[in-house]
């Protein structure tokens, strides 16, 4: 396929599923809480996603007359761009991958930690107190989880001895990561949450406490951005949970590799749902000690214990 | 001063009080019913116990009344005592046994001292179980609802009714547990001050009659300071609206003024307001126009020349002033007669320039000698009348002082004043209801109370001019007056308009001057025709006449009528004459009348209650009043009328006023006798902690439905430019400054009771001070220089009769009497004369009397009286078809030809 | 760690739980008695008006969206003139249902009121009155009021007296 076709086909898919996500969610979170969901607008509700963008178009896009105009616009835009950067260097299946990077791994992380600045320019431009203390606990936590997420990592590159992600789903031929890396899957699922801030990790937004923090001065499509760069997060974060320790499209051949594929981001992402619908938000205080005291010690544990296996292997 | 200490704490109080006064003033909630600040203590309803203690060592105490108990030095009480305290909830509990359940349709619900008093005391359930005592109740006329059911027998109606005011209709029957409040049969209370026991009664026995009619809660009214319309004292009153209508007046307490209490015209005169034949909509050549359309159009009439502006007596200062300049000084006239006119300028010199002051209406109360001359205070100015009948009690009760007994001791003062009463004279022309008070009267033609007057300053004081020809009878009285107004500490003269004499008016004020001589505390009242009279004289203008002969003459053409119907001033054919001789006339009002049904233009203004404005009372008080409410369509007050047309001519003057505080001030710096006026009230941007002083306490209801009949989209509250008032419920919730409380309420204090907390001593003034501004204050070193021209005696003239006017409480003054419940306490027109006449001309009562004014046919019912002289008659002032402003005046009972020779006469011996 | 996976399996068998959603307006709910729902203005036993225009009602009213005006008729009973109800407003606190002395104010289980004008939520009297005594059957508040009316003078109502005799002197 030519690359031109796959950044259409990437982008067209992650746009159209990511809206879909809002109703999954709903209605997963119905089933688990006894309801039913959207079930009006169309089959099974379905339309409920088209009813709601069409809402948030129609919103009055409306910048507060205190805030930062400039950075107040660009600040949702940074985060559904970093994302959707991040998407290059997933292999979805063989030949599908925009780019295979040699520094895949990398360019995830680097993109993700670009992600922070979206919450920390929108919490500053909006100019008020809610959005700015969602934003420096945003910020805190983005780059707090960033360093145990690029360490849980670790394991994986340094079995595979490849930092592209195609290589290391090639690598996952016989046996997934998650058996030998089963403490690094772990504690890059935690981080991951943490760096896409979803339940029960939503510290920055925490509605109760923050009026939905960085975002409180956002509406229409402008928080709709932020919204759908919230849900295209965590397809992401699925995607790399599936390469990484999930053998990527790897399956039995009786399904298409990109199904498999498919299957496994979104097991991934009913996970996400099912925690958001399980768990309460901890402390701010809380998640910080449980991330340097905890998560830390654990993922360079990990990795020591990783790099002395293969040493001990190779000698 | 002396040291009392309430539950071991002690506070520094004035002696000479009971303590259950001394703990109001200090602020503490002490129940009770029976006592009353203006009325004083019996100990009936035992409702105000508190502990008394020996000493610091005393732990038991014993329960007191504290209504009863003076106030010493180093005494030691508990208010909070659980004794006292179960005491007084026991008493309520005991008061409340047949009190029936229904608060939910008695009329003082919300504004009830039994409930707050229950509440106060913890009285929350009703342990009685029994069957509750019933009364029937009785029809009290059209000012006051019968609900006997309700009472805890407190006395304080009978008190007050027949103690402090003097009626004789109301009583207490029966005994023991059946005692019953009531008259003696059905039938209208005839007391003047009826209506306060609306107020005194501290439950729904009686209640406002007019205000069930539209019956409105307190906490639900827009209510605002305002001052009486209908007389020239200038009573304080609180004004109610709600749905766009007045619904009550109530009492506003002023120390000065009127006290605790309002006559029966102020309290339900007001219904004027809500008439449906107010004038609501510009009207031009009988075509309704909108407010733009007659601004340009008068603006446009206006700037011709030929345009004369008559004021008002009953027009704020602010509307006549901005009149004045509307027209210009050379062109505004007081609508008022010629003989008014100059009876209001002479009180204005006498006052103002004349060594001895007017005393406030509190003064009089505690005046030890009265002398009145030609006035039926009753009946021109009812609240003055309340004053002086407390004044005869000031005498006797000095022996209660001798006693040990504290005035406040009401029982026991009565029981040792018995029925002794202290120096009153009356010299009027007709019996009025003050004479069983007094020591002698005279009744006389105006002429002779005058000479009486002046025979008695001559005998104050040698060097005033002397009367001649006096009879003997005439000497002797003038020498007990003189005797009786010298021995007093605080004499007081009393005269004023009602009799239309400068004559009599002159007589008291050389009584008064002759008596300063002797004594620096002589008082002297007037009392004028309407709620601004004085203030109108203080302020420059011409006669009605000379307005009459501007047009007729050629020199004017349009005329401006504010405020006034020219009927109940000028003689009718002057009047017809002259409307008939104008181009235009421009008629803004309020209500309608003869005057604005000849108008071709006609502009509706605001009544008190939809104006701000200044008035000056008799006592040349200048007293501020508030908008209640803001009328829809286009009413507003004749100065923004006025300013609005000035404005739309392009007079720079006019356009520089934009509100009530820029005309305020251009009085107070153009005006000398009325600076400071500016100064009453608080500017408009006064703010206490921020914020504006709500018209609407914090229960006011309704705020999202009353409108949502038209729109369920609620409008934005009007705000007020003109005051620190706001219309809604949101502001300021403490104490406002004195002149501007637009309700008394307290927090556990709902009902008018409340007012002790506005007070700086109960009873005493309020809070910062009384409002309002006393403009004339005597020159003390200014020579005293008599008046002169002592009239001679009346003669009758044979087929003549000498007509006088009579004045009414309900019926004479012009606004109230358009009230539905006052029109039915109106006599039906009479002429009054002396039985004796009555015989010569072989009339019986009731029979018509014809007679001729002017060549004007009069006939009227016969009543007859011997209380009036010879040849004389009287007949009701401002009562329809009843001539007014040409009185006194000669009628001819026979031929008509033969009046222009004794009209003549008359002039003769007036200018003697 | 455990007690965290073992919420999240409850959580998950949540799945397969009875719904306890009803799916309204297919379904209809069964509502009690008691619920706070539109609200009505009942009568007597006697079927006269129960309301006597006191006002307590507009005065508890939290968001103030009651206003009536009281008025008489010949034999001193008291009614509103009008009562207006701006539902738009009202939240159904129930306050002036516990602030009114007669039981004339009643909330019933029916909320199924919605408009598309705002303006058709405003209810007057002709609106809110109904032809039952509502919850409280066989309450007359007038019958334990100490007040005369059409068809009870005074004396004639629950635990009271014959009227005081003024003119007996019998103890």
């Amino acid at each position: 396929m030519s690359p031109l076709l796959i950044v259409i086909c990437v982008l067209g898919g992650l746009l159209l599923i990511a809206p879909g996500l809002i109703w999954v969610e709903r209605r997963l979170l119905a089933v688990w809480q006894d309801r039913y969901g959207p079930n009006r607008a169309g089959p099974l509700g379905l339309l409920v996603v088209l009813a709601d963008t069409l809402k948030l178009f129609f919103k009055e896009d409306w910048i507060p007359p205190f805030a930062d105009r400039k950075v107040f616009v660009l600040a949702p835009a940074i985060v559904v761009i970093t994302v959707l950067m991040s998407f290059v260097i997933v292999p979805f299946s063989p030949g599908i991958i925009v780019v295979d990077l040699n520094i895949g791994v990398l360019f995830f992380l680097a993109m993700s930690s670009m992600g922070a600045y979206s919450i920390i320019l929108g919490g500053w431009a909006s100019n008020n107190k809610y959005s700015l203390l969602g934003a420096m606990r945003g910020a805190a936590q983005m780059i707090s989880y960033e360093v145990f997420m690029g360490l849980s990592l670790m394991g994986v590159v340094l079995i595979t001895g490849s930092f592209s992600l195609h290589d290391i789903v090639e690598a996952q031929r016989n046996m997934w990561f998650i058996i030998p890396q089963f403490l690094g899957f772990i504690i890059f699922l935690i981080a991951g949450i943490a760096e896409t801030h979803r339940l029960p990790f939503d510290i920055p937004e925490a509605e109760s406490e923050l009026i939905a923090g960085f975002h409180s001065e956002y509406s229409g499509m402008k928080f709709g951005m932020f919204f759908v760069g919230e849900y295209i997060g965590i397809m992401l974060i699925s995607c790399m949970v599936t390469c990484l320790f999930l053998g990527g499209w790897l399956g039995p051949a009786f399904l298409p590799p990109i199904v498999w594929f498919a299957l496994k981001m979104f097991a991934f992402i009913g996970l996400f749902i099912l925690l958001r619908a399980s768990l309460p938000r901890p402390r701010y205080d809380q998640l910080m000690e449980f991330g340097w005291k905890i998560l830390l010690p654990l993922s360079i544990l990990n990795l020591v214990v990783t790099a002395g296996i293969i040493l001990w292997n190779e000698s | 001063m002396a040291i009392l200490y309430i539950d071991n704490k002690p506070y520094e109080i004035p002696t000479g009080k009971n303590l259950l006064e001394t703990c109001l003033t200090l602020g503490f909630d002490v129940p009770y019913f029976c006592w009353h600040p203006a009325m004083g203590s019996v100990g009936a309803c035992r409702q105000c116990a508190v502990k008394v203690y020996k000493d610091e060592n005393d732990t038991k105490g014993r329960l007191i009344m504290s209504c009863m108990e003076p106030v010493a030095n180093n005494q030691r009480i508990s208010i909070s005592d659980p004794d006292a305290k179960e005491f007084r909830e026991q008493v309520v509990g005991w008061l409340m046994t047949n009190h029936p359940h229904d608060c939910a349709v008695c009329d003082e619900g919300g504004s009830c001292h039994l409930q707050d008093m229950t509440v106060m005391t913890g009285h929350n359930y009703r342990k009685f179980k029994y069957k509750k005592r019933t009364y029937t109740n009785q029809y009290l006329g059209p000012f006051l609802n019968h609900e006997m059911n309700r009472c805890i027998q407190c006395y304080r109606c009978v008190r007050f009714y027949k103690d402090y005011a003097g009626g004789k209709d109301l009583d207490v029957f029966a005994s023991k547990n059946n005692v019953y409040f009531g008259r003696a049969e059905d039938g209208v209370l005839e007391s003047e001050f009826s209506g306060n026991l609306a107020e005194v009664c501290p439950t729904g026995v009686f209640t406002d009659k007019t205000l069930k009619q539209h019956y409105t809660r307190k906490w639900d009214l827009t209510m605002a300071p305002s001052v009486c319309q209908h007389c020239s004292i200038g009573c304080n009153t609180i004004a109610g609206e709600r749905y766009g209508s007045l619904r009550m007046i109530a009492n506003r307490y002023h120390g000065e003024v009127n006290g605790y209490f309002l006559c029966d015209r102020g309290r339900f005169g007001y219904e004027f307001v809500n008439a449906k034949d107010r004038i609501r909509k510009p009207m031009m050549r009988h075509q309704e126009v909108d407010h733009t359309t007659i601004i340009h159009e008068l603006s446009i009439l206006l700037k011709q020349p030929g345009v004369i502006g008559i004021g008002s007596p009953r027009a704020s200062l602010q509307s006549n002033f901005a009149l004045k300049a509307l027209v210009g000084e050379h062109n505004f006239y007081h609508g008022v007669s010629d003989n008014e006119h100059d009876l209001a300028e002479l009180a204005v010199k006498i006052l103002n320039e004349g060594p001895v002051r007017t005393p406030s209406t509190k003064e009089v109360e505690t005046a030890d000698a009265v002398f009145i001359l030609g006035e039926d205070l009753t009946n021109t100015a009812p609240i003055l009348a309340l004053a002086v009948r407390q004044s005869v009690k000031q005498e006797p009760s000095a022996q209660a002082v001798q006693v040990n007994i504290p005035l406040w001791n009401d029982a026991a003062v009565r029981g040792i004043v018995q029925d002794r009463k202290g120096p009153l004279y009356i010299a009027s022309i007709h019996a009025t209801k003050l004479d069983e008070l007094a020591a002698a009267t005279y009744r006389a033609t105006p002429d002779d109370i005058a000479r009486l007057g002046f025979a008695v300053a001559h005998i104050l004081d040698e060097s005033s001019p002397v009367v001649e020809n006096l009879t003997d009878d005439q000497y002797q009285l003038a020498e007990q007056i003189a005797r009786a107004l010298l021995a007093a500490k605080e004499p007081v003269i009393i005269s004023g308009a009602g009799c239309e004499s400068d004559a009599v008016m002159k007589a008291a004020a050389n009584i008064s001057w002759a008596l300063q001589k002797r004594n620096e505390q002589t008082g002297l009242v007037y009392t004028m025709l309407e709620c601004n009279s004085m203030g109108l004289a203080m302020m420059g203008g011409h006669r009605l006449q000379a307005a009459f002969n501007a047009v007729m003459n050629g020199h004017a053409h349009t005329v401006i009528v504010m405020e006034n119907d020219l009927y109940r001033h000028g003689n009718k054919s002057d009047v017809d004459a002259f409307l008939a001789a104008c181009k235009n006339i421009i008629v803004l009002d309020h209500s309608m009348h003869a005057t604005s049904s000849k108008a071709h233009i006609i502009i509706p203004a605001g009544t008190f209650a939809e104006s701000d404005g200044t008035l000056v009372n008799n006592e040349g008080r200048a007293q501020r009043f508030f908008q209640v409410y803001e009328a829809n369509e286009v009413i507003s007050e004749s100065w923004r009328w006025l300013l609005n047309i000035g404005a739309a001519m392009g007079n720079m003057r006019i356009n520089a006023w934009k509100n009530f505080e820029d005309i305020t001030q251009a009085i107070a710096n153009e005006e000398p006798l009325l600076r400071g006026i500016d100064t009453i009230t608080p500017s408009p941007q006064f703010r206490l902690a921020g914020q504006r002083i709500p018209r609407e306490p914090h229960r006011y209801s309704g705020r999202t439905s009353m409108n949502a009949k038209d729109n369920v989209s609620e409008p934005k509250p009007p705000e007020d430019a003109d005051s620190p008032l706001s219309y809604t419920m949101e502001g300021y919730r403490g104490a406002p400054p004195s002149s501007m409380i637009p309700f008394f309420w307290s927090p556990g204090w709902n009902s008018v009771q409340s007012v002790n907390k506005y007070q700086e001593t109960v009873g005493g003034p309020l809070r910062g001070g009384d409002p309002g501004l006393r403009l004339l204050e005597p020159d003390a070193t200014k020579p005293v220089l008599y008046f002169h021209g002592i009239p001679e005696a009346f003669k009758p003239l044979e087929d003549h009769i000498w007509i006088l006017p009579l004045h009414h409480i309900f019926g004479s003054e012009e606004l109230s009497a358009k009230s539905p419940s006052v029109e039915k306490r109106i006599p039906s027109p009479y002429i009054l004369i002396h039985a004796e006449d009555a015989a010569n001309l072989a009339l019986h009562e009731n029979e018509p009397l014809t007679f001729y004014i002017r060549h004007h046919t009069y006939s009227l019912p016969v009543k007859i009286t011997t209380a009036i002289p010879h040849g004389v008659a009287a007949v009701p002032y401002g009562i329809k078809a009843i001539p007014c402003s040409e009185l006194p005046e000669w009628a001819t009972l026979k031929d008509e030809s033969q009046i222009n020779v004794y009209t003549h006469a008359r002039v003769n011996v007036k200018q003697t | 760690m455990i007690s965290i996976i073992r919420t999240m399996w409850l959580t998950f068998l949540h799945m397969f739980h009875k719904r306890a959603t009803i799916q309204y307006p297919e379904e209809k709910i069964k509502l009690p008695a008691r619920w706070r729902g539109r609200i009505v203005l009942t009568r007597d036993p006697d079927m006269g008006e129960r309301c006597v225009g006191c006002y307590l009602c507009a005065a508890a009213c939290p968001v103030d969206c009651i206003s009536l005006q009281a008025t008489e008729d010949e034999h001193g009973r008291r009614y509103p003139e009008f009562f207006r109800i701006n539902f738009s407003r009202c939240i159904f606190c129930g306050y002036c249902e516990e602030a009114c002395p007669t039981y004339a104010i009643q909330l019933i289980p029916d909320f199924e009121m919605g408009e598309y004008n705002r303006q058709n939520l405003v209810y007057e009297k002709q609106d809110l009155l109904i032809n039952s005594e509502g919850k409280y059957p066989g309450y007359n508040y007038y019958n334990v009021a100490g007040l005369a009316v059409k068809g009870k003078d005074k004396g004639e109502g629950a635990n009271e007296l014959a009227p005081v005799d003024v003119h007996s002197l019998l103890p």
